[in-house]
């Protein structure tokens, strides 16, 4: 196992008397693919909003290199190389798909602080908007008003932006929900292609056991805002726990699922 | 071919514009020189809500307050024209500033609501504050003299200051323009369809929120400087609510989707309400309905909704 990227100690979030999220421990090594499994309300996306910093977690710790960035707004984070993604599509509708990464890509490099530039003309910044989109294979869609294209390829374009910002780490928010099984298979293997190049360490939820098993090197499994079990793919699969709680194969499982209020 | 078309359109409107004191009655000089003055007022509110998609009610304040300091320092100091309007917009811009460090913070109509509070606060003081503001009189007696830079300009004339007035307004718009394409705009506008995914993109959103609530204000001041000596007064009026509403108007007539929609806008209901009153008392019966009729069927404004048929035409 690598150093740790990403290190949750005792993470918690409550709402009311409510522990959505209650005392996680997790390690992220670098360069290698982390899932987060769970059914609805598990507290997989409070866990995600308190890494990325949209929440501010109630007690706990998140360490990023061993720096202590918790409870940082989104900005600070995203600056100190976390970058993610959302369950609902969250993109700029009107501009362009190219112009879409193009505003990441200006933040990233603080050309967004030039006033007197002209934007449409940025050679270096189109030519990396281009090169990033080729990669995430929605290259010919460049010049297309990003909100109407097709809703795979928008979860794509996301995808892109997130990258865009060099994110040391990639937190991933169900990435294939709501595909086609085509497109799912399309962004299972880019996000494959895209660990697999050692370039960047990645922490996904996902509720397709498929998707997760093909990806992940280590899964944590998340039941009521606690950590039910951590382990490699094979550990949790062989899991008794899990096979009860999640995995379908007892009766208390469609009763368990439809408790949890979706998020 | 369609760019080269909108190009010659622009030229000769703005040719039109340089020699309309040779073909049009006095009358027709000042409703221009309110038209322009009052397109960049609501020019440099489009920044802060049709670029960056906040919607601010307290735009009178920075207007008004470039329009008294122009007034006090051409009464009091005797200062150069040039001069007074940098000093409009340095306050413009300070009080901007100031207000909008405290507003941008909140959202909608949190905003909308903290902007037209603020506004208020600003046009009590300046109605109140008899020693320094002159209360509802105003300043006024001013005389305006020489403009500056060694350029040897009778500002009294009218055709003489309509042509100052064209000239400054059409750089500070070609400025303002500018700041609307760089890379700084484009993420104002990527803040107005989706702030949050720019925060997640590494950038401090109300910082940059505050930067175009701020360059809006200094740009109004600038708006409001012009206004004083043309007015020949900077009155309480100027910093009121209902002022506020202008640019609002404007920009929603003329389309916020356009840099030249608020100009659009301003000629549009400067001119009805010239017309219309010369007719009829209900001005503002006529401007509710155009407005309503509006936001109902040509959301995207009259320049917003000509130049998307122009475009779709062209297909």
């Amino acid at each position: 196992m690598n150093e740790p990227l990403l290190s949750i100690r005792s993470l918690s979030k409550h709402f009311g008397g409510v522990a959505a999220v209650d005392g996680i421990d997790l390690d992220v090594p670098a360069r290698e693919t982390v899932a987060i499994i769970g059914p609805n309300g598990a507290g997989k996306t409070t866990f995600y909003n308190m890494v990325s910093g949209r929440m501010t977690p109630s007690a706990g710790q998140v360490l990023l290199n061993g720096r202590d960035i918790t409870g940082q707004p989104p900005h600070r984070i995203s600056r100190l190389g976390v970058s993610r993604s959302f369950q609902i599509n969250n993109i700029f509708t009107e501009m362009t798909v190219r112009e879409n990464v193009e505003v990441a890509l200006a933040a990233f490099h603080h050309h967004s602080r030039r006033w007197f530039n002209l934007a449409s003309r940025n050679r270096p910044i189109q030519e990396e908007a281009e090169s990033l989109l080729e990669r995430l294979s929605i290259g010919e869609l460049s010049a297309r008003r990003a909100g109407v294209i097709s809703y795979g390829d928008k979860r794509l374009l996301e995808i892109a932006v997130v990258l865009a910002t060099r994110p040391k780490l990639v937190l991933l928010d169900e990435p294939t929900a709501g595909m086609t099984p085509e497109e799912t298979r399309r962004v299972t293997a880019l996000v494959k292609s895209l660990a697999d190049s050692g370039d960047y360490t990645f922490l996904i939820t996902e509720h397709d056991m498929e998707v997760v098993f093909s990806l992940a090197d280590r899964i944590l499994v998340m039941h009521r805002g606690k950590a039910l079990v951590a382990g490699t793919p094979e550990e949790v699969r062989r899991h008794p726990e899990v096979r009860k709680a999640y995995l379908g194969e007892d009766d208390d499982d469609q009763e368990s699922l439809s408790q949890e209020a979706p998020q | 071919m369609k760019n080269a078309i909108l190009m010659a359109v622009f030229v000769v409107v703005l040719a039109g514009l340089v020699l309309l004191p040779w073909f049009t009655p006095y009358f027709y000089i000042f409703i221009a020189t309110e038209i322009l003055i009052m397109g960049l007022f609501a020019a440099s509110f489009n920044l802060i809500f049709g670029y960056t998609g906040m919607l601010s009610f307290g735009h009178a304040a920075f207007f008004g307050i470039g329009s008294y300091a122009t007034a006090m320092l051409l009464l009091h100091l005797q200062w150069p024209l040039v001069y007074c309007l940098i000093a409009s917009v340095v306050f413009g811009a300070l009080l901007a500033l100031v207000i909008g460090f405290l507003s941008v913070r909140l959202n909608e109509v949190y905003f909308a609501m903290l902007t037209l509070a603020f506004g208020m606060m600003v046009f009590s003081i300046a109605h109140q504050w008899r020693s320094v503001t002159n209360g509802s009189d105003g300043i006024a007696g001013f005389t305006v003299g020489e403009f500056g830079l060694g350029l040897p300009l009778t500002l009294g004339n009218p055709a003489v200051y309509y042509h100052v007035v064209l000239v400054i307004v059409v750089l500070a718009s070609a400025l303002l323009y500018l700041i609307g394409r760089s890379s700084f705009g484009m993420i104002l506008q990527a803040i107005r369809q989706n702030a949050e995914r720019v925060s997640f993109c590494g950038l401090n959103v109300r910082a940059y929120r505050l930067a175009a609530f701020t360059i809006g204000g200094g740009f109004a001041g600038l708006a409001g400087g012009l206004m004083a000596p043309f007015l020949r007064v900077a009155s309480p009026e100027m910093l009121h609510w209902s002022t506020s509403a202008e640019p609002v108007l404007m920009s929603i007539l003329g389309g916020t989707g356009y840099f030249l929609g608020p100009f659009v806008g301003s000629a549009i209901f400067i001119l009805l309400e010239t017309w219309i009153t010369s007719i009829t008392h209900a001005w503002m019966l006529v401007l509710g309905i155009v407005l309503a009729l509006m936001v109902m069927f040509f959301r995207r404004g009259v320049l917003g909704t000509f130049l998307d048929w122009w475009q779709e035409r062209q297909r």
